[in-house]
């Protein structure tokens, strides 16, 4: 089979995308370093697009550009033991520079089973450094693991191409230079080092799915990411109830995320066509949920699941336990005492108690926190006062919501209430 | 009486031209070699840029492992140790244990990896 140039360049993307993480992790450990991995990957992707053009698809792709980035590794390796030893390398050199053909058998390097198989964990523990901030380990997540280019990222996040790059660039350099491992913790250090390793999957997902801001399809490729690598992560550590717990929060999520936005705007939970929601999803969410509250301990994660769970498992907004959910929120609030979490809480006692309780609460946070400039709560405070029929107040509410959030869809949802009331003020 | 000098020097990004830092570099050899020459030289090294470094702090509970330099003013330098650790890992974990609250109130550890610079011998001819 002959492939054309284009499509040797769409099944080199499709590598990219799907399998580039996983090539990745297991060259940056023969590598010993993220620097030559990259740039063996980089040629390898080259070569390919040169040798598939030519000779067609090999069988199995992401073996071929597997066992042509390792060759690369194999070749600069060569070449600098040649400059130190100046001994003949051509012998060598015409060995390696073989790639391999489109035939060649490679299975044994993709069997999940294989020590590449843990090099995915080894760069997520990695990539998640503590030793490392929190937007270069995103950012290093996504472009190593998450076969997501540096110009995406860029747009998924709101900055720079030149600063994402000179992020990834300095964050590279303190693993190299400060000598970060690449390893998985031992056991005395697993939980404190998978803390801010999930902490990074969420806020990835988080950013897919709050769209503070952004491109939409980007969007869904990011809360796709994050799920592919929580994935990962079960696979991995299988025991873990907080990691069962965060595939099963972000599963539940996005099972929504068709009837979340509908032309462009924004659908509160509340009216949401809910026959839109995928209910294999959230079957699976509901299933892994129900083995980590098994397993034990309860956490964080399984917690927001659990809350997740009861508005997945009402056939409509009016069926919602909201009971269950202020007695989760309860439990989620001792043990991440968060001004954002008792907003929640607030609004959970809103629908089970009524809202003028509701309203007492968000009073309460108000005055304790420093919450005034975050616009939920306003849009709460908003929503609470338009529902106990107190219109003026509501309005002004809204007014104050809009003043501090920029995202459009947010935007238009809150500008659609104000107008409800304008109509009802007259 | 063993004194510590601190080096205090203003990062730039783009660095020292080559010639430059040639210069300082043997500024500190022709130091050294002197010094070592004398028998009073008990170790120096140069440090790797501030972006290589980690802050563990302790909070009462727990640790806190940061990116970056330390950066409260409040807090004075007290004291040091020079480990041979594995990786970054290993050294903060003995960042951990090691006492802050030396001078009263608590503090941290900044780590921050050593270049290995080559300190002349005591015999080295001088240039």
């Amino acid at each position: 089979m002959n492939l054309n140039a284009v499509d040797a360049k769409e099944a080199i993307e499709a590598v990219f995308r799907k399998d580039s993480g996983r090539i990745l992790a297991t060259l940056i450990r023969v590598a010993g370093g993220f620097d030559r991995a990259e740039e063996a990957l980089q040629e390898a992707f080259a070569a390919a697009l040169v040798a598939w053009s030519e000779r067609g698809l090999p069988e199995n792709p992401a073996a071929w550009i597997t066992v042509a980035a390792r060759r690369k590794l194999i070749d600069y390796s060569r070449a600098e033991r040649t400059k130190r030893d100046k001994e003949d390398s051509i012998r060598y050199e015409m060995e390696s520079r073989a790639l391999p053909s489109p035939a060649e058998p490679v299975h044994m390097l993709l069997n999940s089973q294989s020590p590449e198989y843990d090099d995915r964990l080894r760069l997520m523990f990695t990539c998640c450094h503590p030793a490392l901030n929190q937007e270069s380990q995103i950012a290093l997540t996504l472009r190593t693991l998450g076969g997501i280019t540096t110009p995406e990222i860029a747009k998924a996040f709101l900055t720079s191409e030149s600063t994402l790059a000179q992020r990834l660039v300095r964050a590279k350099r303190k693993i190299h230079e400060a000598r970060i491992p690449y390893e998985i913790p031992p056991p005395h250090r697993l939980a404190e080092r998978l803390a801010p390793l999930r902490a990074v999957l969420y806020l990835i997902f988080n950013e897919g799915y709050a769209a503070s801001s952004g491109d939409s399809l980007v969007r869904r490729d990011l809360c796709a990411e994050a799920i592919r690598l929580a994935r990962v992560l079960n696979d991995l550590l299988p025991d873990d109830a907080e990691n069962l717990g965060l595939l099963a929060l972000m599963l539940l999520h996005d099972s929504r995320r068709d009837a979340r936005i509908q032309n462009a705007q924004l659908v509160i939970l509340e009216e949401q066509d809910r026959s839109l929601w995928h209910r294999e999803q959230i079957a699976e969410g509901i299933a892994l949920l129900e083995s980590a509250l098994r397993r034990g301990p309860t956490g964080p994660y399984q917690l927001q699941a659990a809350i997740a769970g009861v508005h997945a498992e009402a056939i409509t907004a009016a069926e919602t336990d909201w009971r269950q959910i202020a007695a989760l929120y309860a439990t989620l609030y001792r043990l991440n005492p968060s001004p954002v979490v008792a907003l929640n809480q607030a609004v959970s006692i809103a629908m089970s108690e009524g809202f003028a309780a509701g309203l007492s609460r968000l009073d309460e946070l108000e005055a304790s926190s420093e919450l005034d400039g975050y616009y939920l709560l306003h849009a709460a405070r908003a929503d609470f006062l338009r529902r106990l029929g107190r219109t003026e107040e509501a309005r002004v509410a809204y007014e104050r919501a809009l003043t501090l959030t920029v995202n459009p869809v947010e935007r238009e949802f809150l500008k659609k209430r104000l107008a409800g009331l304008r109509q009802i003020l007259g | 009486m063993n004194y510590m000098f601190l080096i205090y020097s203003q990062e730039i990004a783009e660095g020292l031209p080559p010639e430059d830092a040639m210069a300082i570099m043997e500024g500190h050899r022709a130091v050294l070699g002197e010094a070592a020459a004398k028998g009073i030289l008990v170790s120096a090294d140069a440090l790797k840029p501030t972006a290589t470094a980690t802050t563990v702090r302790g909070n009462g509970s727990g640790y806190l492992t940061l990116d970056g330099p330390f950066a409260e003013t409040k807090e004075q330098l007290a004291g040091y140790y020079i480990l041979n650790c594995d990786d970054l890992d290993e050294a903060i974990e003995w960042a951990k244990r090691i006492p802050t609250a030396c001078k009263g109130a608590t503090g941290c550890i900044e780590i921050r990896p050593l270049h290995g610079v080559q300190i002349p011998a005591p015999s080295a001819p001088k240039a």
